[in-house]
């Protein structure tokens, strides 16, 4: 079995479906219609992000190497916490940026959200991790390819 | 209890264990926390005390957004300095909305607007006039100096304070802003040290005349996603000084650089004030070197997609300021348009064309003269952003037209070159 260590951002256990990004990720473009419109999952909106356009987000881990794109980033994470169709898990193969940063702490700290996160788990795994492929997530920060 | 991992001052640590009270506890824990997955070493004080907050729109959704600021007030917490926001999503005057898009916005999407406009006001909001993406303008006032600490999160403002002005901010998240604002404190990390604000990328501009501002930021962007890059080749387009035209370019470029990635500081050798000052001395040792041509530019803005269902029909409406228009802006955009529409014969613009920009920028410009100009062609002026306009989704069958790639990035409006979109609304 493959497996991948990083640093634990937000704990917790997750096991299924991996989407996987190889660009880094816009959160406002990429949750917001699904938010404006309040649905019930995230289907991706962001039309520059071949990966994972219009697939589902939401209960499903999501591999990137980071967030980029508007600062309003890390209030739309909080946002789609609070609205409960957060991805399960976010899992950075680089270190984690500043706006996904401040998501994962408003989530934890203003809506005690359960979203797992883990950062620095290394170019190599972004390489190695393939869209719909089962993985689990441990709670020091392994992820494994089942 | 969270045990933070920096190292903080009696008063800070009092701060955190609650005795100011539970919210102003929360918030300490959210700056601690945040910096604490940086390991910045310590809080900072914010010297430029003035705040900006990127979160300016009502939208109904946002219900953790008024959650957290109704819990702010009750505390009787506030920005102590003021702030200035972000642009209101709204303006029936100058931008044509059907009346169902008049219904949708008012009632549903940005149903919150006046209820968080309150709330603000109570927080710390400076006056009603303060809504701008570009505070930084010389008639709005919200200027740091050079080396002033910042608690700012609007990713454009951030751009230009720490490129243009040699402010220092890193790219924070909206509700950080006002956190940081509150509490007076951010956390040192990133673009608030120097090593942070060195450039691991030299960029080289070797275009055969001026880039337009707004694609180079993009191919920069798109290239060094959050890295800091060092532009050289830039200053024989632009000069060696920042006047109001070259800071306007270097708005959107940064802008730009921004939204395509994720620059938080770019350099621009022999003119942006850290580049006058330290020159070459900012670049890392193992910097990276990446060639822009017109080849390069070109091959950038050919890969941006089209997203209207009909891409063989022409625009609907125009919308020109993502970033604001600065007033040397508005008064080349009047001239532009008025010249084109005299070269083709025409009296008015094609498509609806709408302009953006702050409103003390656009208080100043209905004192001129050219303000009857550029109403004479057909366009319209507002205070909007233009991304909120494009939040309401019946406005993703229409066929929108802009030259700002932060507003393309983020909707479904199609990019032109400058004189492309020129020509579309005047020829």
């Amino acid at each position: 079995m493959t497996q991948f260590k990083g640093r634990v951002l937000a704990s917790g256990t997750y096991k299924g479906k991996v989407i996987v990004s190889h660009q880094g990720v816009n959160t406002l473009a990429t949750f917001q219609s699904s938010v404006l419109a309040g649905k019930k999952k995230v289907i991706c909106s962001d039309q520059n992000n071949k990966d994972i356009y219009n697939k589902n987000l939401t209960g499903i881990a999501l591999a990137l190497p980071q967030t980029i794109g508007s600062t309003t980033g890390g209030m739309v994470l909080q946002v789609v916490c609070s609205m409960k169709i957060n991805p399960a898990c976010l899992l950075f193969s680089e270190s984690i940026d500043s706006l996904a940063a401040a998501g994962v702490v408003l989530a934890k700290v203003w809506e005690n959200s359960n979203i797992v996160v883990i950062d620095r788990l290394g170019k190599k795994f972004l390489d190695t991790i393939k869209t719909d492929e089962d993985i689990e997530v441990k709670e020091d920060g392994t992820v494994i390819l089942l | 209890m969270y045990e933070p991992k920096m190292k903080l001052t009696k008063e800070q640590l009092d701060i955190l264990n609650g005795k100011e009270g539970e919210t102003k506890a929360k918030i300490m824990e959210t700056i601690v926390r945040y910096g604490d997955i940086f390991d910045a070493p310590k809080l900072v004080k914010v010297t430029h005390g003035e705040g900006h907050l990127v979160t300016s729109f009502g939208l109904s959704l946002l219900k953790p957004v008024y959650r957290v600021m109704d819990e702010i007030i009750k505390a009787n917490l506030k920005v102590k300095d003021g702030f200035t926001m972000d642009p209101r999503p709204l303006d029936f005057e100058n931008v044509p909305y059907s009346p169902i898009d008049k219904l949708i916005n008012k009632k549903i999407l940005y149903g919150a607007q006046d209820r968080y406009e309150e709330q603000l006001k109570k927080v710390g909001l400076i006056n009603k006039d303060a809504f701008t993406c570009a505070c930084y303008f010389k008639s709005v006032g919200n200027i740091p100096k050079k080396g002033d600490i910042l608690s700012w999160a609007e990713s454009s403002a951030v751009n230009y304070a720490n490129s243009v002005l040699g402010a220092r901010c890193n790219r924070n998240s909206g509700m950080i802003d006002v956190m940081g604002s509150i509490l007076g404190y951010v956390p040192l990390f990133g673009l608030l040290t120097d090593e942070g604000r060195k450039a691991s990328w030299k960029i080289i501009i070797k275009t055969s005349k001026k880039p337009e501002p707004q694609i180079l930021g993009s191919v920069i962007g798109i290239k060094v996603m959050e890295d800091v890059p060092y532009i050289v080749g830039l200053d024989k387009f632009l000069g060696k000084e920042l006047t109001d035209d070259v800071s306007s370019y270097l708005k959107d470029m940064g802008a730009a650089t921004a939204s395509n990635g994720a620059v938080g500081l770019y350099h621009v050798e022999n003119l942006t004030p850290e580049a006058k000052e330290l020159g070459t001395k900012l670049l890392k040792k193992d910097y990276k070197e990446y060639v822009i041509d017109d080849a390069e530019m070109d091959r950038i803005y050919k890969s941006y997609p089209v997203m209207w269902k009909h891409k063989d029909k022409e625009g609907q409406l125009a919308f020109i300021g993502c970033p604001h228009l600065s007033l040397a802006q508005l008064n080349g955009w009047t001239d532009t348009l008025v010249n084109a529409l005299k070269a083709s014969g025409k009296k008015k613009v094609n498509i609806k064309t709408v302009l953006c920009t702050a409103p003390k920028v656009k208080e100043e410009f209905v004192k001129t003269p050219k303000y009857q100009e550029l109403l004479g062609t057909g366009a319209t002026l507002t205070c909007i952003c233009p991304l909120m306009y494009t939040s309401n989704p019946l406005t993703h069958g229409r066929r929108l037209m802009t030259c700002s790639n932060k507003l393309r990035t983020y909707s479904l409006a199609r990019f032109y070159k400058t004189d492309d979109l020129v020509d579309k609304l005047c020829k």
